[in-house]
Parts: structure tokens; sequence; C-alpha cells
């Protein structure tokens, strides 16, 4: 067992946890946050895509004991993020999901395609969303939505980073 | 599936880290991004008893610009060369690299030195290094050496890594200002591994021009005849298709059928062109 000590959505988190414990695990068994989704578990289909340091990582290639001292954000902790918040609303309009499976992986990569200003273009969008893989609805409403979402972002905020 | 039991160390120093790999009694892996390993663990194609976690160590992250080279440490991320978060020798050819390396998720968390060290031959830093005509650097417990990356993979996931070696930094040659380079990586959906993949760097003042072909079943693939006809300038195409086929028929132990030939063939001429347009 290894001692971590860990952020997770804002929460000081210490555990003791098996090395072979994905971030994945951990959070979906021992934190009870289940909205980190497992598909493929080897980094193939991103439905466990969560932010370390804010950087997008996949959940089921991280070992849980490498994220000490690190700060997590799963898609349950994004409740203010307006950025998500636009997301949701054009996700929701354009008919962006329908089993929902892929869909925080896909909400917390677009979120990072928006912030890093590579959602100009729907060329841009499908790269960015070649390592999420959705089996409902053909990408064609996720691209759609994300690119509404981007346009509505980058109006009221022109300067963000 | 889950990844089997293993023990975790996570070392302060790489002195810590060599003396831990050399000392170890049971199967040790070094762990940096983690982004093949726990792939391979995942799947049970990979069971080490041990990890020795090297993604923190102060003297693997480095960046230094030397004048004429640049090194990076082992655990520069895709997402740092990227972003054009560390120095870049190579007028832009890195960061578009990398930008076509997986996903972005992996880019951030995967670096330089682990793809060298697995060396999987439809990854990109191989070939790339070895067209820049770069070295890495390995760290033991007794002492250091340096490897062209041209020579550094010898083969199908076969380096000249040894046990207790570990990847300590890539130096690469800074490009002049009248270089060019061209990359073209061939494959069905953005993001995946090659199926073919080549390389141009062509840089005059420093007499350099070299061709490579990555995915090409075994190490990186070094153009010879492809790479002095390119050092002559424009070429008519017929030539250029020749040559590079030419160069293809002589790596007979690569084993191309017809289609493998045709892509490479076709990867290299793109990027071939991109240099000399």
């Amino acid at each position: 067992m290894t001692a971590i000590h860990v952020r997770i959505n804002g929460s000081e988190i210490a555990d003791d946890l098996p090395p072979r414990l994905s971030l994945a695990d951990f959070l979906r068994e021992r934190r009870n946050l289940t909205g980190t989704h497992l598909g493929c578990e080897h980094g193939v289909c991103g439905s466990c895509t969560v932010l370390v340091d804010g950087e997008p990582t996949r959940a089921c290639l991280t070992l849980a004991v490498t994220c000490d001292e690190r700060a997590v954000e799963t898609i349950e902790g994004f409740g203010g993020d307006p950025v998500i918040a636009a997301l949701r609303r054009t996700f929701h309009q354009n008919h962006a999901l329908q089993c929902g499976f892929c869909t925080p992986a896909m909400l917390i990569t677009a979120r990072d395609l928006i912030l890093r200003r590579r959602a100009g273009s729907e060329r841009e969008i499908r790269d960015g969303l070649a390592g999420n893989i959705c089996r409902c609805t053909g990408y064609t409403n996720i691209v759609t939505a994300i690119s509404e979402a981007a346009t509505e972002i980058g109006k009221e905020a022109p300067n963000a980073q | 599936m889950k990844a089997p039991a293993v023990d975790y160390v996570r070392p302060r120093t790489l002195t810590e880290a060599v003396d831990l790999l050399a000392h170890a009694s049971v199967e040790a892996r070094v762990i940096a991004g983690g982004q093949s390993l726990l792939a391979l663990m995942n799947l049970r194609l990979a069971s080490p008893a041990l990890l020795i976690d090297i993604a923190r160590l102060p003297e693997l992250l480095v960046v230094e610009d030397h004048g004429d080279t640049v090194t990076l440490g082992a655990c520069v991320t895709h997402a740092a060369i990227e972003d054009r978060r560390v120095f870049d020798p190579s007028h832009g050819l890195m960061p578009r690299v990398a930008a076509t390396l997986g996903y972005r998720a992996i880019r951030t968390r995967g670096t330089i030195g682990g793809s060298l060290a697995l060396s999987d031959p439809a990854a990109e830093w191989p070939a790339v290094f070895a067209a820049l005509d770069a070295e890495v650097i390995l760290h033991s417990s007794s002492g250091r050496r340096s490897l062209k990356c041209s020579e550094f993979a010898t083969g199908i996931f076969q380096t000249k890594l040894a046990e207790n070696e570990i990847i300590e930094r890539a130096r690469i040659p800074k490009l002049s200002a009248d270089a060019r380079c061209g990359y073209v990586k061939l494959c069905r959906k953005s993001g995946e591994f090659a199926n073919a993949l080549a390389v141009v760097v062509t840089d005059p003042p420093r007499a350099y021009w070299r061709v490579v072909c990555g995915a090409a079943n075994g190490a990186p693939l070094v153009l010879a005849d492809t790479s002095r006809l390119v050092a002559e300038g424009p070429r008519d195409p017929d030539a250029l298709r020749g040559t590079v086929g030419r160069d293809l028929n002589h790596a007979a132990d690569r084993h191309f059928d017809e289609f493998e030939r045709n892509l490479h063939t076709v990867a290299a001429m793109r990027a071939v062109q991109q240099v000399l347009a």
C-alpha cells in the first residue's frame, strides 16, 4: 500500500492505496465519483478523461499513486464552470448525446479544446475529438454543440485563455 | 482489464533511481508518463513486479540551450513540445509532429524518453530524432554514455538500452536558418499510430540531408540514396520514386509487401516535396 494525498474537485483527500489501482478505479470505487466512465481500459476510447493539474488525462492509463500531491478534476467538479455550463446547454439543445456514456469525457475534452482555442473550425474540433469515441451520435451533433459553445464563450470572453 | 499487482517507489534523484534499478531483485520497470506501459499492464502484456516512478525527477525535466544543440530531459511531455513550452531546435518540425502524436490526453502525460525507450516502430519520435541526428544520453549506476538515435533503436520494440540504464535526455542539433523539414504521417484516423511515416531534414549550411521512414517493420529506416538525391536539389518525380523504391528494396529484412512499399513511397515523396517546394 502507498499513502497518497490528492486534491479531488477541491477537497483534500488522504488515502492508502494498492499501487495497481488506476486513477479511474480510485475515483469510481473509493470516491464514488462514477461520472468518470471506463470503456476500453487501454487508452483508446477516452471515456475516462479527467483533468490532472488542469490537463486532460486518461484516468485508466494513470495509476492513482502517481497523482500524489496533484489536483484532479472530474466531471462532478465543474458545477460552477462557465465553459462546461455553455457546453451542457449546447449539448442539450443539439441532441449531442444519446446513451450518455461518452458525455462526461466529451465535455471535459471539449472544454479543453475551447480553452486552448482549438475549436475554431469543424476540422479542428473533429481532430481534437479523435481520442473520444461515441457509438451513438455519429459525432455530427457533438461537433455542432462544441462549435456553438466555442462561439458563445469567444463572444463573452474574447481574451479567455 | 486491470493492471496486475505491483510495487511502487518514487525516488527523489536520478542516482537513487538508477541504484534502485541496478539492485532490484525482481523485474523492475521505470514509469514516466505510463501511456504505453499502463496500457500494456492493463492488457497483461507486461507485468513488472516493481515500478520506479521517474516522472518528477528534476534531472529528467531539464531543457538546456547549448548554442548549437538543445538538450531535452527524457520526461519532457509531447504536449510541452506541441505547446512550444520548451525550446524548439527544429524550426517547428517537433511541435508539428507532437500535435499528430496520439491524443491530447495522451500527450499531456507521455514523454519523449518513454517513446524512445519503447521504440514502437510506428512511433513518431524515434524516426524524427533519427532524422534530426539527435543523440540519447543514457544513465546507469556505472555512469553515462550517449548514442545516436539512428543507432539506438535496433528493431521492433528493441533498443540498445541496457537493463540497468535510464534515458536521461536527448541532445538535438539546432537546425540552421536555411534548413527545411518535411513530415508526412499516413494513418486512417487523427492520432492513430502511423501506417507510414516519412521525415525529411535538409540543412545545406551544415551539409546535412536525411530522409527517414518510420513504421517500417523495424527501427527507423534511413533512405541513404534518397538522402543523397535530395542533397542535389529538385528532381523529377519519376527519378525520386525510383530512388525511394531502390532504398526500400535494399532493406530486404523489412519484408515490405506491395501495399506497404506503396505507402512508404507515397509518404517519402510527399515529405521530400514539402522540402523541395
